[in-house]
């Protein structure tokens, strides 16, 4: 049951937007998440839906899967929803109890409802296109400049790679635990809340000391290897800007252009 | 001086403490340059100790361990001599870092400064001679035993290395697993010439050996081939040991009169004297 974790949930694919470097993914996703925030006409809002759209068809990942992603934070956007259409006043077109629902109100809840959605879709995006040791490498390469502040770019880097790599062997291990302790009769399923949370305690504490262990054997294998931390290390799979990237931020740019110049003319 | 010289070396965890033990004692021993060694010894006689003096991963605390001439104490050359000794660990899942195979293997290189491009011919020679060029891109933990610790065999040939030690290496592996990994070791030690130190509780894979090295509270007891060694049964069960069972049955029918050659390790070699 636990085995159907996927973290990171990566689409392998071979489209345009699987084979972007993942530095620029990210930066362009920021550039988007900008967009968002500052161009609040409907046109925009308009032409940034349409932009959304058309990656996730580029992405050829299945729109079945984005809409999964929406659905964890379905709760929060109809709370803002909610609250938006409720306290926003003008021009009223109806009411409920004490409340006073406006055109205004409904106009600014879809507009900040919309907001949320495009910012998750463009996120999801982005991990289901890039694998997660690509990113934890453009994350190590795009914090590179803050090292001399003290930064430790490479050794947070480590630890992502690291910890993605034991996701599989510790929900594994979570696995085979709990079996062993169902088996010499203790229950995870009934009983009062107070009750399950304990029921955890006899998981956890192998689960713990175990993963202290690998801990252990994976530095002494590591220190076997040589390794001695980021400094004098070379990298098999160097990251590469190529044309795409190019076209890609260029893209990105002149689509942004067109934004400010729509805002500029006040449409 | 010989490929590993260890001289005089002792090793003592936890000095002046309550807690201290003596782990190695005056141990002296020399390996040359592509030889098969066996380490065979009950818990706790010091093997796993030994073997981590091979790369510096413990350093004696009196006497030296020479690797290839240079001192393992000395530590500006710790890392020449760590690419030089590679170690497979027992437990597979706890020596893969990365989450795909090709990632792991150039690990190695990786940290020793190599180019990318040679780092990318060196991961496929090293999956190559351990025959799993076919799961470049797999994720570690879709591996079966035998094929992980195949892979931390790459990983360390990846490096150059030019001795390999294990450390019980098949412990956790099933029958299918033992055999694919001894494999992989005899044809590394045969084809590369690679000098392998390894570590077992198996006594048939204590047989496959040149030489064989018997522990027993931290001191080497018994340094002779096979052959030799697995004859004194009577020893070796008094240590808390085993004989392959080839060996063992071949001791019991000369106890009772029948004549035998001395050197019976493997079931072959039983079937083989018996028919004749």
């Amino acid at each position: 049951m636990l085995t159907d974790i996927t973290i990171g949930q990566y689409f392998p694919g071979a489209s345009l937007l699987h084979r972007l470097d993942p530095r620029t993914k990210i930066i362009l996703l920021f550039l988007f998440i900008i967009d968002i925030f500052v161009f609040d006409t409907p046109l925009s809002y308009g032409l940034l839906s349409l932009f959304t759209v058309s990656l996730i068809y580029f992405s050829q990942v299945p729109m079945r899967m984005m809409i999964k992603s929406i659905k964890p934070l379905w709760w929060i956007l109809l709370f803002t929803f909610l609250i938006n259409l409720c306290s926003v006043s003008g021009e009223a077109f109806a009411h409920i109890w004490i409340f006073a629902l406006t055109w205004e109100g409904l106009r600014q809840a879809v507009f900040i409802c919309l907001r949320l959605i495009l910012l998750i879709l463009l996120s999801s995006l982005l991990t289901f296109t890039t694998s997660p040791l690509a990113l934890t490498d453009a994350l190590e390469n795009l914090m590179g400049p803050f090292k001399r502040l003290g930064m430790p770019a490479h050794e947070l880097a480590m630890m992502m790679t690291i910890a993605l790599r034991f996701v599989p062997t510790l929900i594994e291990e979570t696995d085979k635990i709990m079996k062993a302790q169902k088996s010499r009769g203790s229950d995870f399923s009934s009983g009062s809340l107070l009750h399950r949370v304990k029921s955890l305690i006899p998981i956890l504490v192998p689960l713990f000391i175990s993963a202290f262990r690998r801990a252990d054997e994976l530095a002494m294998a590591m220190e076997a290897r040589c390794y001695r931390g980021g400094v004098g290390r070379t990298q098999m799979k160097a990251l590469r800007i190529t044309t795409i990237d190019y076209v890609a931020y260029g893209a990105s740019l002149l689509f942004a252009c067109t934004l400010v110049g729509l805002k500029v003319i006040g449409i | 001086m010989e490929f590993i010289q260890v001289e005089d070396m002792s090793h003592v965890y936890y000095p002046g403490q309550e807690n201290e033990h003596a782990a190695l004692k005056h141990i002296n021993l020399r390996i040359k340059q592509g030889e098969f060694i066996a380490v065979l010894g009950t818990n706790g006689s010091g093997k796993s100790t030994l073997a981590k003096h091979f790369n510096a991963l413990l350093l004696p605390t009196s006497g030296h361990c020479y690797i290839d001439g240079l001192d393992t104490l000395n530590t500006e050359e710790l890392w020449q001599i760590r690419q030089q000794v590679g170690m497979v660990f027992q437990n597979p899942d706890n020596q893969i870092i990365a989450a795909v195979v090709e990632d792991d293997v150039a690990f190695g290189p990786e940290n020793l400064g190599v180019p990318p491009k040679e780092i990318r011919q060196r991961v496929t020679e090293s999956l190559q001679a351990v025959r799993m060029e076919r799961y470049r891109k797999f994720a570690p933990h879709l591996l079966s035993g035998g094929q992980k610790q195949r892979i931390a065999i790459a990983g360390a040939l990846a490096m150059h290395t030019k001795c390999l030690v294990f450390d019980e290496p098949t412990a956790m592996l099933d029958p299918i697993g033992r055999t694919e990994v001894l494999a992989t070791v005899k044809r590394l030690h045969e084809e590369a010439g690679i000098t392998i130190v390894y570590i077992t509780h198996f006594m048939e894979e204590a047989a496959a050996a040149d030489r064989v090295l018997v522990m027993d509270h931290g001191e080497i007891v018994e340094d002779d081939t096979p052959a030799k060694i697995f004859i004194k049964v009577d020893e070796m069960k008094r240590r808390g040991l085993d004989v392959p069972l080839a060996a063992e049955v071949a001791w019991r029918l000369r106890r009772n009169g029948i004549h035998l050659p001395q050197d019976i390790l493997t079931n072959e070699d039983l079937v083989v004297a018996l028919c004749r």
